[in-house]
Parts: C-alpha cells; structure tokens; sequence
C-alpha cells in the first residue's frame, strides 16, 4: 500500500497545478478581490483549528486552540465580507453602465 | 467507529472552492464566486463538528461568535480605500491560526517523524506570516512609519533570527529536548522573524508583501492538514499557496522587480546622490486647468491612490461625464501597481460608477500618451517619474506610465512632498507639467464649475 502521506503529496501537486492555472486567467482588475478571496479560502484553516480545540485535552491546549478558533473565524468572516464588498463595486460599476 | 460523514462533505467544499476561485477570475461572474466558496465554507464548519472525537463543543461555538463577530463588523465598516490593510490583518489571523494549531499538535503528539516535521513546517511559517502581516497592516494604516526601516548590520542580524527558527524547528522533534520551553523559542524566533523581515520594506512594495504572506498563510494551511490528516486543507491551502506565489510573481513583475528585490533591498530607503534635477515646479490654478481641458481633443485620466485618500473618485467621474458631453474622449490610464494593491484603482474607479471601457493597462494606453492634449494625473507618484527610465535611478527599470510624453501634464497634488517611494518625482519639474496644488476633490470640484461656466 501507498502510504497516505505520499498519497497527500500527489494530490497537493495536483492542487498546486489547480490553482497556478485558475490564476493565470484572471485579468489584472480582479487581482485585488482574487487576492482578498484567496485570502477567504485559506480560511478553510478554522476547520483545522475547530479540530485541534475539539480534541486537545489539557488547559494550555484548550487555551491555545481556542486562539486558533478565534483567529480562523476571524480570517473566514472577515476575509467574506471584504471580498463581498469589493466585487459589489464592480457589480455597481456595470448597472451604472447600463443606465 | 463514527460513520465517516466529515470527508464527503470536504470533497464538496473542495469543489465549490475550485468553481468559486474559477468564476472569481471574470468579471461577470466574479461575485457569484465568492458566493459559491462561501457556502462550501459554511458546510464545511459545521461538517467539522461531527469530526470524531470532539467535546469542548461550546468553547468551539464560543470562540467562532466571537471571531465571527469581530471579523464581519470590522470588515463592513471599514472604508474602501482601507481594503488592502484589512486583507493583510485577516490573512495574518489565519497565519496565526495555523500556527496555532500546529502548536497543538506538536503539544498532544509524540514525535511522529514526517507529520512533526509538517507541523513544524506549518508552525513556523504561520508565525512569520502572522507577525509580518501585522506589520504590514501597521504601515498601511499609519500607525507605523511607512519608508523602510533599516539599521545597520540588518541582513546579518534577519539571517541569523532565520537559523536560529530553523534550529529549534529541527530541536522541537527531537523527544528528549522537545518540550514546552523549546517550542516556545521557537515560535518566539519565527514570530521575530516575520517582524524584521517585513520592517525593511517601504510602503510601496506592501501589495506584494500582502500577496506573499496570502501564499504563505495558505502553505502553513496545507503544512497543518497534512499533519492533521485533514484533506481539505491540503487542498484549499495549497491551491492558495500555488495562486497566491504566482499573484505575487505578478505584482512583482508589474514593478519590473525581483521578489528578492523587493524583500531585501529596503527600496526607497536611499537617496539617490547625484539626481540633478533641472526645472522648476510651475503652479497652476483651477480655472486655467479648466480652460486647457475645454480646449483639449484627447484627455487622459492617471489616477493614483492619492485620489482615493482625497475621496475624489465621485466628483472625477463628474468630470469625465460633463468632458465627454462637450464631445472629448477621455481615458483612463491604470498602472498596475497604481494604489496599493493590483487593480485597487479598478475597484475604486468602478465604485464611483466609471464603466470598465474607460479604463486601460499601462500596456494599452502608453502609446497614446503624445498624441494626447492633457493628462491629469490625480494622486499619483512613483508611477508616472520619468526617472525610472534612466539608470541609477531608486526607480530604474520600473514600467511607468508615459505620461511626460503628453502635451500638458496636470499634476493634482495636496503639497510639495514626495511619493510612496520617498524618491523625488522629475515629472513635476518638466516644462509641460503645471501642478495643481491642494485637496484633489477641491481642485477637482473648482474645475467642474469652471467648465460649466465656459
């Protein structure tokens, strides 16, 4: 058997390759919400944090994977609600257009 | 055992975020894009509850309110011009984040060869990526001096702070030294790392900066769910650790500079010793700037974050509309680096109702430049000095925008200071450049109501 960690390697590669290709298509007036929503979906970083706190089991543990919960939360919420509010703009910006 | 629900559901997520990131890249359906990630987000979290073996189920709950909470207020509320800072202290709490956690497992773990490493890996890249971007996120607001911060003897003193992570990162696996003393040097050592990294480098280069911590934030993700055998985060962390290297590739090479340039040359810090400037800075007031405008058969607009900071963006929209009512064509002309991060501009400019059409990259538009009658440039700097042209200069090899090539050259500029760069601006002291001093809405506002009356 292959062993699951060569396994997570073959697939970061692949992912690695995903996300240099969905990039290099993206004209340059969407770098700055590209980035904010890159920025939202390294977020995904809480469901490792509500993992650690989920299973820590000393107080330092807790009170470390409870940063860590508090921090990914904030990276999820608030990487949203400014990426949310940049591409608005641009949705403002076309139906002003249109008028 | 737990019938495994958590990692069909994280298939999903990762297929929503791939579809997410793909319709971010255009424009029409960019914001159903973030929509798509969002929602993969959200099942994701709550997936995650049912992971096996779970209790502090409450401090869990408690802790995504209070993040939750703090993260959505502060990012509604916060001004558009301040999106960049605000990109930068949210990526840094992920950074944090994942550093954290692999902090909890090299805590719970014993040394468990290749998946300590990872956690090692991700823990001190996290730490960098938390405490540079909260430098980052200082400058940019001002609540730190923005042009670089140097002292002598300073690329010894970062190298040896790198190895000495590096050190304790090997140490931290090692059973019979690792404990909480040695883990806590080093995270003490690649925090401080991410600190004086990030000091040396000025204002101007803080986009790519952001870029590089967004990429690295997502590798220490990546470096955590290999440690915890959690998929999705290999995934989603490493999709935005390839996007964001090549984002930052990009940004770089906009600036016509290397990434090592960037991050170890203290740009800007240096004053050029024999910049021999000729000319004179010639005012202008509103009503004569109106008048060259009236008069003119072709006007480019060359924006620059200076206009977002006067608040401008409305009353030069204004303008635009009444100059193409009396028939003149007018451009836009946007650097790639104009504002603080790439398409930062766009995002303003279509804010205040500018339709995409008026808006052109340096590439398109640099060969309009001479045959146009009046170029505006609005709070713009580094981006339009000719001395990038000429070696030697802080700013050589740098693309700019052309604008000295035009006929006249308008320069909206609240006083006499220097760009974001700190490097002095030779189009200024061109004989076809008037500068227009004061607020740029002002100026802006004075000239619409002396056009009107023309």
């Amino acid at each position: 058997m292959i062993s699951v960690l060569y396994v997570s390697i073959y697939i970061a590669l692949l992912a690695a390759f995903t996300g240099y290709e969905v990039i290099t298509r993206v004209p340059v007036i969407l770098h700055t919400p590209l980035m904010s929503g890159s920025n939202f979906i390294h977020g995904i970083v809480l469901v490792g944090a509500m993992i650690a706190l989920g299973l820590a089991q000393t107080p330092l543990e807790q009170a470390i994977g409870f940063i860590a919960v508090v921090m990914g939360a904030l990276n999820v919420t608030g990487g949203y609600a400014v990426t949310e509010r940049i591409l608005q703009m641009f949705e403002k910006g076309k139906s002003k257009k249109g008028n | 055992m737990f019938p495994d629900i958590y990692d069909p559901v994280y298939v999903v997520t990762i297929i929503f975020f791939i579809v997410g990131l793909h319709r971010m890249s255009h424009p029409r359906t960019a914001r159903s894009g973030i929509m798509w990630a969002g929602g993969a987000m959200a099942i994701a979290v709550l997936v995650t509850f049912f992971y096996p073996g779970m209790h502090n189920l409450t401090l869990i709950v408690v802790g995504i309110a209070i993040g939750g909470s703090i993260g959505w207020i502060a990012a509604k509320r916060v001004a558009m011009t301040d999106m960049p800072q605000m990109v930068a202290i949210y990526n840094g709490m992920g950074g944090g984040a994942a550093g954290a956690i692999a902090a909890v497992e090299l805590l719970t773990s014993a040394s468990n060869g290749a998946y300590s490493a990872l956690a090692v890996a991700g823990a001190a890249i996290g730490g960098i990526s938390i405490s540079g971007s909260v430098i980052a996120f200082l400058k940019l607001q001002g609540w730190m001096r923005q042009k670089p911060i140097t002292y002598p003897g300073q690329q010894p003193v970062n190298i040896i702070v790198l190895l000495a992570t590096i050190a304790f990162g090997v140490l931290v696996l090692f059973p019979g030294i690792a404990g909480f003393n040695t883990l806590l040097l080093f995270f003490i050592f690649a925090i401080g790392y991410g600190i004086l990294m990030t000091l040396p480098i000025g204002g101007a280069d803080m986009p790519v900066v952001i870029s590089l911590y967004n990429a690295l934030t997502g590798l220490a993700v990546a470096m955590d769910g290999f440690s915890l055998q959690n998929y999705a985060m290999v995934v989603a962390g490493t999709l935005v650790g390839a996007a964001g290297s090549l984002l930052t590739l990009l940004m770089a090479k906009a600036m016509n500079r290397s990434i090592g340039n960037v991050l170890f040359s203290a740009f800007g810090a240096k004053e050029e010793e024999n910049a021999n400037i000729t000319g004179s800075m010639k005012p202008v007031q509103p009503e004569d700037a109106a008048v060259m405008l009236a008069y003119a058969n072709s006007v480019i607009i060359a924006p620059g974050y200076g206009m977002a900071v006067a608040q401008a963006q409305q009353k030069v929209k204004e303008l635009v509309d009444l100059l193409e009512s009396k028939d003149i064509p007018v451009k836009f002309a946007i650097h790639p680096v104009a504002g603080r991060m790439p398409g930062h501009m766009n995002v303003l400019l279509a804010e205040a109702g500018v339709s995409y059409d008026h808006l052109f990259d340096r590439d398109e538009i640099n060969a309009d430049f001479p045959n146009t009658d009046v170029v505006l440039v609005i709070g713009a700097n580094d981006v339009v000095n000719p001395a990038a042209r000429r070696e030697g200069s802080a700013l050589a090899g740098m693309p700019i925008l052309d604008v000295d090539k035009a006929k006249n050259v308008i320069v909206f500029k609240r006083g006499q200071g220097r760009g974001f760069s700190g490097i002095e601006n030779e189009l200024f002291y061109a004989d076809n450049t008037k500068m227009l001093y004061g607020d740029a809405k002002d100026s802006v506002s004075k000239i619409i109501q002396e056009l009107k009356k023309l």
